[in-house]
């Protein structure tokens, strides 16, 4: 890849920062990538030395707050108009209750993820109470015969089920957690990035 | 902190940063570029844009502030590794 190439790129996918911020950046790897051709590299391994520029945005998004990137997306690149405010005033009531419509739908979506996690977590309480209850009833003898030892296997296999559980529970938090900040990430990426020209 | 020792000498730029950390750790130009903007805001490192060979180059160099964190640190340690050995002495 070329530097002009490489900077072009870069530049699209960071669009979203705010400007002083992009500008500084985009000199830093510029020099970046100017130091080590002075050290005899070529472009293109200067650049590949620079690691991929997935990997860099990624970071940067990770660096860079949500709120800032939202602030900087919502500022108006240009003063409105008049009858753009008065449009926007007039359809307050018609706009307002639909982007909340979205918002509240998005919510609800990602609440339904920890929802399945909580159904993990549910499972395996009633499991381990389920277990413990019958075993004991079947050392406090509240069933007689054959039933007594149906408690004590239904109550080992209920505990075996419990414990297998347990790691449901984990993966299904670890999971849920890890896709929570993948999310985020990706939100950020899409606001970083350079809206396609209309 | 290690950034704030690679300036402390004379000032120094991105890439001469990362190679001089090399043997010590393995640096992204992203992560500098972050430590270093943290350094600034912190007023810790000064910067100064430098001519050199017909474009601009920044150099970064050590503020005051900078070198009493760096001195603070340094006792701090000390005192961690005192702690440290005296774990180890108790121990054995």
């Amino acid at each position: 890849m070329k530097k002009a190439e490489f900077l072009d790129i870069l530049r699209k996918e960071l669009a979203g920062l705010p400007k002083d911020d992009l500008q500084s950046r985009m000199s830093f790897y510029e020099e970046a990538i100017a130091d080590r051709m002075d050290e005899g590299k070529s472009e293109e391994e200067a650049i590949a030395d620079l690691g991929s520029i997935d990997e860099i945005v990624k970071q940067i998004a990770e660096d860079t707050s949500l709120v800032k990137l939202v602030k900087e997306k919502t500022r108006p690149r240009r003063r409105l108009r008049v009858l753009e405010i008065i449009l926007l005033i007039l359809g307050f009531p018609l706009w307002f209750p639909l982007l909340m419509v979205g918002l509240v739908l998005l919510l609800v979506g990602y609440l339904l993820i920890w929802v399945l996690v909580l159904v993990t977590y549910t499972v395996e309480v009633s499991l381990s109470v389920a277990g413990i209850g019958s075993i004991i009833c079947f050392f406090g003898y509240l069933t007689n015969g054959e039933m007594n030892l149906m408690s004590l296997g239904s109550g080992l296999s209920a505990i075996g089920a419990a414990i297998l559980f347990v790691f449901a529970c984990i993966w299904a938090t670890k999971g849920t957690l890890k896709l929570s900040k993948a999310i985020v990430l990706s939100i950020k990426r899409s606001f970083m990035k350079k809206e396609r020209s209309k | 902190m290690l950034v704030l020792s690679a300036v402390k000498n004379e000032e120094s730029y991105g890439y001469k940063i990362i190679k001089d950390l090399r043997p010590v750790l393995t640096l992204s130009e992203s992560t500098l570029y972050t430590i270093l903007k943290r350094l600034i805001d912190d007023k810790m490192v000064a910067t100064r844009s430098v001519e050199f060979e017909g474009r601009l180059r920044k150099y970064y160099r050590i503020t005051d502030k900078g070198r009493a964190r760096l001195e603070d640190f340094k006792r701090e340690w000390e005192e961690l590794t005192n702690v440290y050995s005296f774990i180890l002495k108790e121990e054995n």
